[in-house]
């Protein structure tokens, strides 16, 4: 570490592990689709734009910025079942190729509606629910956005960890990822336990956008970005593994933000760290690094 | 009956090339660059086509390619004064090259993750242009000047007339679809298609026959990279640009993915119905759709503005997939089967009694 300023090094992994908190929160949204129903969500991010939308009208009609954000919950988990059980059931049993288009499709269509709806221009000022702060200790500057996503990410984490793994429906949910048709036989609505899931992974994403637009400013192309660390994210950790997105999350923001700020050559072009990171973890671990290997029987 | 479908097929072949060998004669330049841009989208998702529809691999980062092949040609004519035709002879072994470079990580990713890696490529391509190609202002855009897009001497006058340099942009465009369509006739028609649909099916299975699957994968990987490629190179002909931006690329990935999914994967004229569609329908979506709005009352507003046209195209495709999900190609091939069904009407078997149990 010699020549190297110390405080400015652990500054750079503090904004990267808040970055990565939001690749985090986004991954799971995605590994909680792919696990229940092996889709890769396109439209994940632009789920969660439209969710973000909604928030910013809401605060801008003076509504509590708490308020916003639990009705915003609401209605993106509504939202969310609903595209699962008008958009994607239809198709559930088409090729992948046919369900990649309907994603594509949604992607283009939400980021459309977003700007008919709410106009294309950036809205700059989005509240927070805290008063923005930046914490100084030993000159390493944290603020205080990284340890509200921190801890919202935990937040997350621990509901759904409580969710999957000591609620019935929790138990159904996981029973449905691991062998549908069994699933369907023993009596579960599986087709109720795909909406749940959809309209979990949307709550999921619009939480990760609502907290992180007051500090990037609300625009329409806001979740793109975003939305292709996740994918590095879910990569990096296994699509079916939710554990692997969240490492996977905080490994890539950390990344990130330090080739960023020391690695000057990939000025301009930092997008290559993640897929250079999806590349070499597929290469030489297909699944992920919490992934479950599959085995192919011919 | 087969035969016979050959032949009508053969003869709609030869009637469509005629109709496309005439058409910059009878319509104005605007139209003859739009069905110039039907053509290049069509032989970029031909391409697509070999590596989806034949092989299985899904990309959703073909516009990088096309970005390529744009750029060397562009390039080639602008900084070092080169005819068109030339830089053919470099964009298309450059995108194949290139192919093969990104189809060799391609061997170990499987369906959705390969498309995810694409995806990388469509997002990474325009940064890297815009970090090493410094054209106008210091910019990513090569714009070229109508002299070094002029057709070479040879060209007879009444193509290259002053004010119709969009029938040179046609044509070459044409001719390059026509060898292409060509070339995947017989990839396709030959061992390396049966090859390719093989190794699609089952892949272990493939293997034991003895197909050499990384060979075979990373070969259409590579073939559709040229396809795109000279798409690219073809589209600097018609739009005299080359460019790239994020939405741009990823939006052109789209454009090709959806032009086979919605022609029919896996068959020769899917992808290039596909892509008249793709074309037309945007142009139509917001071009001419703002204009026919006026008396809707509440919708024109949301109709008519610019930014909505992506959504309406967004959901059409939606409806599209739902209502043929195995395409065009695929619908019309269902409707011939239910006619041949039809035709000779034989009465149902009125023997079979229904199972019940005794």
């Amino acid at each position: 570490m010699l020549g190297v300023d110390v405080s400015l090094f652990f500054t750079q992994v503090m904004n990267g592990i808040g970055n990565g908190a939001v690749y985090a929160s986004l991954a799971l949204a995605l590994v909680l689709i792919f696990r229940t129903t092996g889709i890769l969500n396109f439209a994940q991010g632009e789920m969660a734009l439209y969710s973000t939308y909604l928030f910013w009208y809401f605060t801008d009609r003076g509504w509590a910025v708490l308020l916003a954000i639990a009705v915003t919950l609401v209605i993106s988990f509504i939202g969310g079942a609903a595209i699962e059980r008008v958009l994607i059931r239809p198709v559930e049993h088409s090729s992948p190729l046919v369900i990649v288009i309907v994603t594509i499709g949604l992607f283009l269509a939400l980021n459309s509606i977003v700007q008919v709806q709410f106009g294309p221009d950036i809205k700059p000022n989005v509240p927070r629910f805290y008063n923005a702060h930046v914490y100084r200790p030993f000159d390493i500057q944290v603020s205080r956005d990284t340890l509200v996503l921190l801890a919202t990410l935990g937040i997350i984490c621990l509901l759904l960890y409580l969710l999957f793994q000591h609620t019935k429906i929790g138990l159904a949910m996981r029973a449905v990822a691991s062998n549908s048709e069994s699933t369907e036989l023993s009596g579960v609505p599986v087709g109720h336990m795909l909406m749940l899931g959809w309209g979990l992974a949307a709550a999921v994403g619009a939480l990760a956008g609502m907290l992180v637009v007051p500090a990037l400013g609300l625009q329409a192309s806001l979740m793109q970005g975003i939305l292709v660390y996740s994918f590095a994210a879910a990569a990096l950790g296994g699509f079916d593994s939710p554990v692997g997105a969240v490492v996977g999350g905080l490994i890539v923001g950390v990344a990130e933000s330090l080739t960023t700020q020391y690695i000057h050559a990939l000025n301009g072009i930092t997008l290559v760290v993640p897929f250079g990171i999806i590349l070499v973890v597929l290469m030489v671990r297909p699944q992920g690094l919490f992934g479950t290997k599959r085995v192919e029987r011919v | 009956m087969t035969r016979r479908w050959q032949i009508i097929s053969l003869v709609i072949a030869v009637v469509v090339l005629v109709l496309l060998l005439v058409l910059p004669h009878q319509t104005d330049s605007t139209t003859t660059l739009r069905w110039a841009q039907v053509l290049y989208i069509g032989i970029a998702a031909m391409g697509l086509n070999l590596l989806t529809g034949y092989n299985g691999q899904v990309s959703i980062g073909h516009g990088a390619f096309f970005g390529i092949g744009a750029y060397a040609s562009a390039l080639l004519m602008h900084n070092h004064g080169w005819q068109f035709l030339p830089t053919l002879l470099v964009s298309a072994p450059l995108c194949f090259l290139v192919g093969v470079l990104i189809g060799f990580p391609a061997l170990r990713l499987k369906g959705l993750y390969l498309a995810l890696v694409t995806l990388g490529l469509a997002v990474v391509f325009p940064d890297l242009t815009k970090k090493y190609v410094h054209a106008t202002g210091g910019t990513n855009l090569v714009s070229l000047t109508r002299e070094e897009l002029s057709p070479p001497q040879w060209v007879p006058t009444s193509v290259s007339a002053i004010g119709r340099d969009d029938q040179w942009a046609y044509y070459v465009t044409l001719g390059a679809a026509v060898v292409l369509v060509a070339l995947a006739v017989v990839l396709v028609r030959g061992r390396f298609g049966r090859a390719l649909i093989a190794v699609r099916d089952h892949e272990p299975a493939a293997e034991t026959v003895g197909i050499n699957i990384a060979q075979v994968k990373v070969l259409a990987f590579a073939i559709s990279a040229l396809y795109a490629g000279i798409a690219g190179s073809c589209s600097v002909l018609v739009t005299h640009i080359a460019n790239a931006d994020k939405v741009g690329t990823f939006q052109l990935s789209i454009e090709f993915l959806v032009a086979v999914v919605i022609g029919g994967t896996a068959t020769i004229v899917g992808p290039l119905l596909g892509a008249f569609i793709v074309v037309y329908l945007q142009h139509e979506i917001s071009d001419t759709l703002p204009g026919h709005v006026g008396s809707l009352g509440p919708l024109q507003r949301v109709l008519g503005d610019p930014a909505a046209a992506p959504a309406i195209f967004g959901l059409l495709l939606i409806l599209f997939v739902f209502v043929l999900p195995d395409g065009i190609v695929g619908g019309l091939k269902r409707l011939r089967a239910a006619l041949a069904r039809h035709q000779p009407r034989h009465p149902p078997p009125a023997s079979v009694a229904p199972l019940t149990p005794t």
